[in-house]
């Protein structure tokens, strides 16, 4: 039997096997974390990874006042994020609310770009099960080929971890072809250790990417956070073979702090998630300060904002 | 992907050094009697300065100035005035702090993201601390009004030349003694801007006299007639010598040792953060740490996965240029050191332990050793029981909590030790059973003004830091 | 035939040494003859050797663990006792400290009031040196810091010469209170009341080891405890020869223990905690504070 399919196989598996990971030390964690955030990424190397992260971005609106040109507007600066430059790559994927992905499925058409959408009564996930697997199948239906899911916290703070899984299990079956990304909102789950349950959890299940935050509750991504779910993914290859992609979401803005997480990815889970198809950053402002850097690496000067689209 | 990181070299041009430095006695610098030598950057085996090595009458005048300064001005001067003195050197250290880490990293070796994370700013830290002090010594403990001793025979190692500085000369200022200090002779550099600092602060001549030389200065100054306290760091084997010296004296003496400690990891430990603390138990400053996990205790079950992890862990560390910010682990300090090591690792492949290195490419030129640990050893091979101080880590294995107690107490050191596990009654359990000054749980090498450290048996005695760091400085 | 009794004639002591709670005799078998102040001859005390030091050595690392591992509480009550049960044999000491140092009853009777009274004063600091020396460290980081002392283990200590009980107990209390044990070599001139100090000590509770007690020549015996590689702390406050005293530091340097060599100490004065500090360790103890 696989280790996923033991472990499922009852809640007391579940609870043992997630209760019998090594804990993780909050204060070593954030040391390491830290540690790691004092590297120095320049010249040659600030320009590789400034690339590698804008082919990251899953470029993301998620408010109620979204419409369709707004929607549309960000597609074309996840296909093209600096028209002035050709050479600088697309983003990884657009990330939108259900109502707008045949808006953006038609901007996006034939840009390579993916089309990622949040279901299952995102952000709260406070819905029925057949609620959520409906929005999810109606989401793939309209042309998301990525489908970023949230899990029962109170679930999983209650200790039900099987109520957790069998969910994530049945969303996966409803997404088909598309990938499935797990919400942890590891602002919610308080501790390391439950960060790094929930990141099992969700990889037992069936995730194709396991990701931090909602980007509506706070504390969203951090440093430490992302180093346990990057650990966890390097873990679970070992034990299972399969790759998992780790997607921090929320509160990543500027350059800086997206080539701290690449160096975080590189020294932790390795060279192997230096990939848009295993490391994403959600996020929105945070392509515009990795265009900056790109013009300010290029020319030799500091760019201002007024020289970047708003979008 | 493959991420390169590019070099990231910190500017060398924030430091100036002096071709040739002298001897800073009673406040000026002079020349040395004896024949000068010179500092070398280990990580390229360039020169960096002449340097004068103190004779007999040097080291003697510096006592001198010493005694004078305290008899005349710092031994009458108001403990509140003391501590401004020493809040002002604090803030210089500050204000110069990159100057500092730079010339540390140069003359010593070590990466510059230590120098300039961890022993700058716990060199200014100790001087805070202790400044506070100088006007608060009825409050330490040691009696209603403890009295300096006098003049203090200070002699610091090459591992963190201005962080044992500052361990030496902070608490013996702040209680009223003066002193006169010899920096190892690989590492005199950072002592010598100390100096200038003192002048910057116009601390009052002789309260602060910096000698420079080999081992016979260090003897000459231990062993002079006018000193009161001697306070060493280093070898056992040379801190053997000078308590025999001291035998009959009655100086007072305190001696911060050698280590062979114990890094002790169980099955239930948070498994991550145990190989950093393990990495950094031993890797941290090329380990060239007297209280470094050089012992790594694995229990059994955990053994396999756990040394996996660990080798791991070690293919990402990054040998180098010590001034590039991203240098995990730089230079050994002296070709002597690395013969040292070398040696070590040949007995350790000879008795039959398992040697495996890190795969990293080291600089051609300069003194370099690869991160190496040596699996399957015993408490009775050589390297699980003499101090490598390199980063060369033995590992053994145990299979219940008494048993790795009984190996962790297996030797004549008493530094250090560390603990690694999840349950909390164990720790407490533990940590009473080591013999050791400081023990690390779930957390190692860490180190603060405020918390006193040095070692049982042949560790030495006395202790650095705290409230209990003034007592070797104190009569009561 | 008389019917007349006899004068009752004394049972006289034998005065031994006291190693791991016993009283046995020098494994050499030698001994040498003890005077009062005076002159007149007192009793035959054994002459300890070279290899009763080193069972007494044996037998106060033995009891290490069980003695430094006794709650501060307990030891506390174990040297209360021993004050407790001096005072029954008040009258015994006070003839003896007479006739080894001289002087008048009332000055002897003040010396073993004293001794008494300090076996007090060290009784009640066994669970407050903690106190008063350890604490937590607020050091700038997340993690709780807390010193503590431990005793630093086995103590070789030559007694005074001169005050044969106040002196005596004033550097074997200090010692023990905090969990060390120790090996006692008695004022060669004045071993008596050392000796039946040892009856008390056997007496109160005070487990076999933890204070052993060697008669002899200091320069016989204290060198083999100076060089012994399982003493962790000498106290040479009784050494007068200081040639004696200097070879013996540099023996002790061998495997740096701990000295202790005050300049003619007054026992009369307070003792202060500076002898129970010279025999503590201090054990920093660090761990992070997370969640």
């Amino acid at each position: 039997m696989s280790l996923t399919a033991e472990v499922a196989r009852s809640q007391g598996a579940l609870r043992t096997f997630l209760h019998g990971l090594p804990g993780v030390d909050q204060v070593g964690a954030e040391q390491r974390a830290a540690m790691l955030g004092t590297r120095s990424i320049k010249t040659t190397a600030k320009a590789q990874a400034l690339d590698l992260a804008i082919r990251m971005v899953d470029l993301t609106t998620l408010e109620g006042s979204d419409t369709p040109g707004k929607v549309r507007a960000l597609c074309a600066k996840a296909v093209r994020p600096d028209p002035a430059d050709p050479t600088c790559p697309s983003a990884a994927a657009i990330c939108v609310y259900p109502a707008m992905i045949s808006v953006a499925a038609e901007a996006l058409r034939g840009s390579g770009v993916h089309l990622a959408s949040v279901a299952t009564a995102f952000p709260s996930g406070q819905a029925p099960l057949d609620v959520k697997l409906a929005d999810t199948r109606a989401a793939v239906a309209d042309g998301a080929d990525e489908i970023d899911m949230v899990i029962k916290r109170g679930a999983f703070l209650a200790g039900r971890y099987a109520e957790v899984h069998d969910e994530i299990v049945a969303v996966k079956e409803a997404c088909g072809d598309a990938h499935l990304k797990v919400i942890l909102e590891t602002g919610e789950l308080a501790t390391l250790d439950n960060v790094r349950r929930a990141s099992w959890l969700a990889m037992l299940a069936g995730a194709d990417f396991i990701k931090t935050s909602t980007g509506k509750i706070q504390p969203a991504a951090t440093l430490p956070v992302t180093l346990v779910m990057l650990e966890a993914v390097r873990d679970f290859r070992a034990a299972t073979g399969r790759i998992i992609g780790v997607k921090p979401a929320g509160g990543i803005r500027t350059a800086k702090d997206a080539i701290k997480y690449l160096v975080m990815v590189n020294e932790t889970a390795g060279p192997d998630w230096l990939d848009p198809d295993r490391f994403r950053f959600g996020a929105s402002t945070l392509l515009n300060d990795l265009l900056m850097q790109r013009t300010k690496l290029a020319t030799g000067h500091y760019a201002g904002p007024d020289y970047f689209t708003l979008d | 992907m493959d991420f390169q990181y590019a070099p990231a070299p910190e500017s060398r041009s924030v430091v100036d050094i002096r071709s040739s430095y002298g001897l800073f006695i009673n406040g000026a610098f002079v020349d040395g009697r004896g024949e000068s030598f010179k500092s070398v950057n280990p990580a390229t085996e360039e020169a960096l300065a002449d340097i004068a090595a103190a004779s007999a009458e040097d080291v003697d005048a510096a006592v001198r100035a010493a005694r004078h300064a305290f008899d005349t001005v710092w031994g009458p001067m108001p403990g509140r005035e003391r501590a401004k003195y020493l809040f002002r050197i604090a803030r210089i250290i500050q204000e110069r702090a990159r100057e500092l880490a730079v010339l540390e990293s140069l003359d010593n070796g070590k990466p510059i993201r230590e120098s300039r994370d961890v022993d700058v700013p716990l060199v200014a830290a100790h001087f805070f601390y202790y400044a506070g002090w100088a006007d608060k010594l009825p409050y330490a403990g040691f009696g209603p009004d403890p009295k300096p001793l006098g003049v203090a025979a200070q002699v610091i190692p090459w591992n963190f030349p201005l962080l044992m500085l500052a361990w030496k000369i902070a608490p013996a200022l702040a209680a009223g003694n003066t002193v006169v200090l010899k920096p190892a002779e690989t590492t005199p550099l950072t002592a010598l801007l100390f100096a200038e600092i003192c002048q910057q602060a116009e601390l009052p001549p002789g309260v602060v006299n910096i000698i420079t030389g080999a081992g016979d200065t260090g003897r000459l100054l231990v062993e002079h007639a006018g000193v009161d306290k001697v306070a060493f760091t280093g070898s056992t084997e040379v801190g053997r010598a000078i308590a025999r010296a001291a035998a009959g004296t009655r100086k007072r003496l305190t001696l911060e040792l050698g280590g062979k400690a114990a890094n002790i990891v169980f099955d239930d430990a948070a498994l991550d953060q145990a190989v950093e603390g393990v990495v950094n138990g031993i890797f941290f400053n090329q380990g060239h740490v007297c209280c470094a996990g050089s012992r790594l205790l694995l229990q059994e079950s955990v053994a396999e996965e756990f040394l996996e992890s660990l080798k791991r862990r070690m293919a990402s560390l990054r040998v180098g240029d010590p001034l590039d910010k991203n240098t995990d682990v730089g230079a050994i300090n002296s070709s002597a050191q690395l013969a040292r090591i070398r040696q070590l690792s040949q007995i350790g492949e000879d008795e039959g332990a398992e040697r495996w290195s890190a795969p990293c490419e080291l600089p051609s030129r300069g003194y370099w050793f690869a991160p190496t640990i040596f699996t399957g050893v015993t408490q009775a091979h050589r390297i699980a029981r003499e101090e490598i101080f390199g980063p060369v880590l033995s590992v053994l294995t145990f299979r219940t909590p008494d048993e790795a107690v009984e190996k962790a107490n297996n030797t004549p050191y008493g530094l250090s030790a560390g603990i690694w596990t999840e349950k909390g009654s164990r720790i407490l359990h533990i940590a009473d059973k080591l013999r050791a000054g400081v023990v690390w749980a779930n957390t190692f090498n860490k180190f603060d003004p405020t918390s006193p450290f040095g070692g049982y048996k042949e560790s030495g005695y006395g202790r650095e830091g705290g409230r209990h760091g003034l007592e070797a400085y104190l009569e009561h | 035939m008389s019917t007349e009794s006899p004068a009752r004639l004394a049972v006289r002591k034998t005065y031994k040494l006291y190693i791991g709670g016993a009283f046995p005799r020098s494994e050499s078998g030698r001994s040498y003859q003890v005077h009062s102040a005076s002159g007149a001859f007192l009793a035959n005390a054994a002459l300890g050797s070279r290899k009763d030091a080193r069972d007494a050595v044996k037998a106060a690392r033995a009891a290490v663990g069980k003695w430094s591992g006794a709650t501060a509480y307990n030891r506390g009550q174990v040297l209360y006792r021993v004050a407790e049960v001096l005072e029954g044999r008040h009258e015994q000491f006070v003839s003896e400290v007479k006739a080894a140092e001289g002087g008048s009853r009332k000055e002897a009777a003040a010396q073993v009031d004293a001794a008494i009274d300090r076996w007090v004063w060290y009784a009640g600091w066994s669970d407050k040196i903690a106190q008063i020396h350890g604490g937590a460290n607020p050091v700038a980081g997340p993690y709780f810091n807390l010193s503590a002392p431990e005793p630093t283990g086995v103590v070789a200590v030559v007694a005074p010469a001169g005050s044969s009980l106040l002196g005596l107990v004033s550097v074997i209390a200090p010692a023990i209170v905090t969990g060390n044990t120790v090996v006692v070599v008695a004022s060669t001139d004045k071993p008596l009341p050392a000796i039946s100090l040892t009856e008390v000590l056997a007496t109160s509770d005070l487990p076999g080891g933890v204070v052993n007690v060697l008669t002899g020549k200091v320069a016989e015996i204290a060198p083999w405890l100076a060089s012994h590689l399982d003493v962790n702390a000498i106290d040479l406050t009784g050494v007068t020869d200081d040639t004696l005293a200097k070879d013996l530091e540099v023996a002790a340097a061998e495997n740096l223990k701990r000295v202790i060599r005050p300049a003619d100490p007054d026992w009369n004065a307070d003792p202060g905690v500076s002898r129970m500090l010279a025999l503590l360790e201090i054990k920093t103890v660090w761990h992070p504070k997370g969640v």
